[in-house]
């Protein structure tokens, strides 16, 4: 009897690795039909994390593509800004955590021993959930990036901040001012300014940790229309509270359920028509 | 019935919040009464420039200069070694060390607070003098060198203390943006950290020093004592503390050496007190920049 529950279980696992791969391989698909040469910027392979003895995520397996943006879902402690902050390994900083499985970046995993953590974390940029600009000027806050990358000519450094603050459109709002403190820009403003600081150091990847979950809806706005310009040249993955917003500004959407991957596939198809029951019922309103 | 109570539970707690700002006009009141005497005789220039320090001369002679020098020099030597040693502990208490590592040392600098002064002035007396004597040849181990090691150690936990609040003011945020920017620990360390943390350490060293220029036993134990003006750190020296625990019991009552010590007090008074209001101001300045309200 119970060597059969057993099998049962293992056979039932496999079947759903199956879909998941068959889901994973998706969104590539449908990028495809887009660009021929599309790329798989990062790849998730069977991914554990754990708090103490707490696994937060459980065998997470995805792919994002190049210069999409990737929109991950799900309701509060389901392990979605866990996982995002598995990407530029930003939750080494919290003690007592471990990692298990594979995260590639263009190829390279990033759990190599071998692999520098502050490159990750350059290649790998990311804006948090609150805007956290430093105490210092709007110009220093990007100026630091690019300073502690090495750069030192002024002339460049001014060049790229002033760049990074028009990409970030915030350049027209804070350009007689920019030696006063950052601290004073408005809640938006200030989240803009996050934006620009981590242009200034040119990622290819951009981690959005809910950006608007503090802001207005106008501010909110503003940073959904960034992300979609941003998307051009970066690969943007989102986490958000937020459905309409993950309608509104992303590709692919995944779908995470106390610390798994339940459904993972390209946003038009997982807000109309889902294939998992509980993607279904988060997207209806029914729990979260 | 319950009003009452309530009114007089606000009345006892009111007189216990005032009562020490009763003992502190109290003691300013006393310290001017019992000291401006002095003055009538010995002008305030001559008292506080004079270089020659002899009150139970015949021909008496109240310049404090040296007392002030030594006190001064002290501190400023104590300085050197607490703001290293507290900032430095701070920063890898707060900043580098494992949970356990913290556990373990945090306790360990709060002990070095609750150690007696005198223990310190006792060490001081028969242990670090006549090894620094032998080490450096001195012709004598009790000189302002010795007294600011041993101050500069009792500071300490003031200084790291003090300045560990201050780096935990300082928003997990900031870290968290620096690395994300690809900036390593160092960078994050002295070029975020510090300087959001700086005017807080700023008045950690200002608390460390007053703590130094007011603690009395260790240096009339280990600092030799002479009351002339020193010419390197390793004279013999009389700060004004020490000055006043060795001479009050001598003194007649009423006497103009009675007074000057008194005088003597109130210089060290106001010099904390402006220690304490430099503090404040800074550590306040460092609240409103950090965007945390006073």
């Amino acid at each position: 009897m119970s060597n059969n529950t057993t099998k049962k279980f293992i056979n039932d696992h496999s079947t759903e690795q199956a879909k998941k791969e068959a889901i994973l391989r998706k969104p590539q698909v449908v990028s495809q039909n887009q660009s021929v040469s599309v790329k798989t910027k990062i790849r998730v392979e069977n991914l554990n994390f754990f708090y103490g003895n707490v696994k937060a995520l459980n065998n997470i397996n995805l792919g994002v593509a190049e210069n999409s943006v990737t929109a991950i879902i799900g309701p509060s402690g389901c392990g979605k800004s866990t996982f995002i902050r598995v990407l530029n390994r930003m939750n080494e900083l919290v003690p007592h955590t471990r990692v298990e499985g594979k995260v590639f970046l263009d190829g390279h995993n990033i759990f190599d021993p071998c692999c520098d953590v502050v490159e990750i974390r350059r290649k790998v940029g990311m804006v948090f959930q609150k805007p956290n600009p430093f105490a210092k000027s709007i110009y220093e806050n990007i100026a630091y990036g690019l300073r502690v990358n090495g750069l030192k000519d002024p002339n460049v450094i001014e060049e790229k901040v002033i760049q990074s603050l028009e990409k970030a459109a915030l350049l027209s709002e804070v350009k007689d001012r920019l030696h006063d403190s950052a601290l004073r820009l408005s809640g938006g403003q200030q989240q803009r300014l996050c934006i620009a600081r981590c242009l200034a150091v040119e990622p290819s990847v951009i981690l959005f940790d809910e950006p608007c979950a503090s802001l207005d809806p106008i501010s909110t706005a503003k940073i959904e229309e960034l992300i979609l310009d941003l998307k051009k040249q970066y690969t943007i993955v989102i986490v958000t509270h937020n459905m309409q917003q993950a309608a509104r500004v992303s590709d692919v959407t995944g779908f995470f359920l106390m610390g798994e991957l339940i459904e993972f596939g390209p946003t038009e198809k997982i807000f109309t028509a889902p294939s998992d029951k509980r993607t279904e019922a988060y997207i209806t309103g029914r729990f979260g | 019935m319950q009003r009452l109570r309530e009114k007089i539970y606000r009345w006892i707690f009111t007189i216990l919040a005032f009562a020490s700002l009763i003992f502190l006009v109290g003691i300013i009141l006393f310290l001017f009464k019992e000291s401006l005497p002095l003055f009538r005789y010995v002008p305030v220039g001559d008292f506080l420039l004079g270089t020659a320090w002899y009150p139970t001369h015949e021909e008496a002679e109240f310049g404090i200069l040296p007392l002030i020098v030594a006190s001064l020099w002290v501190t400023l030597g104590a300085l050197v070694i607490c703001v290293p040693l507290g900032v430095g502990s701070a920063l890898y208490i707060h900043e580098l060390a494992s949970a356990r590592q913290r556990a373990f040392l945090k306790p360990l600098i709060e002990i070095l607070a609750s150690i007696p002064s005198v223990v310190y002035g006792f060490f001081g007396m028969v242990i670090a003098a006549p090894f620094l004597q032998q080490l450096l040849k001195l012709p004598t181990g009790l000189c302002a060198f010795t007294a600011s090691v041993m101050l500069g150690i009792m500071a300490v936990p003031t200084v790291t203390s003090i300045a560990e609040d201050a780096l935990s003011c300082v928003p997990n945020s900031f870290r968290e943006a620096s690395l994300a920017v690809g900036a390593n620990r160092w960078q994050t360390l002295t070029q975020v950290v510090l300087p959001a943390a700086g005017s807080g350490i700023s008045t950690a060293i200002i608390l460390g020093m007053s703590r130094a220029i007011g603690e009395t036993m260790t240096v009339l134990m280990v600092a030799g004592g002479a009351a002339v003006m020193p010419r390197s750190f390793f004279d013999p020296v009389r700060p004004m503390t020490s000055t006043i625990a060795a001479e009050m019991g001598e003194a007649a009552v009423g006497s103009l050496h009675y007074n000057a010590l008194f005088s003597i007090g109130l210089i060290l008074f106001l010099i904390t007190l402006i220690f304490n209001i430099l503090a404040e101001i800074i550590s306040r300045r460092f609240r409103l920049k950090l965007g945390l309200g006073r």
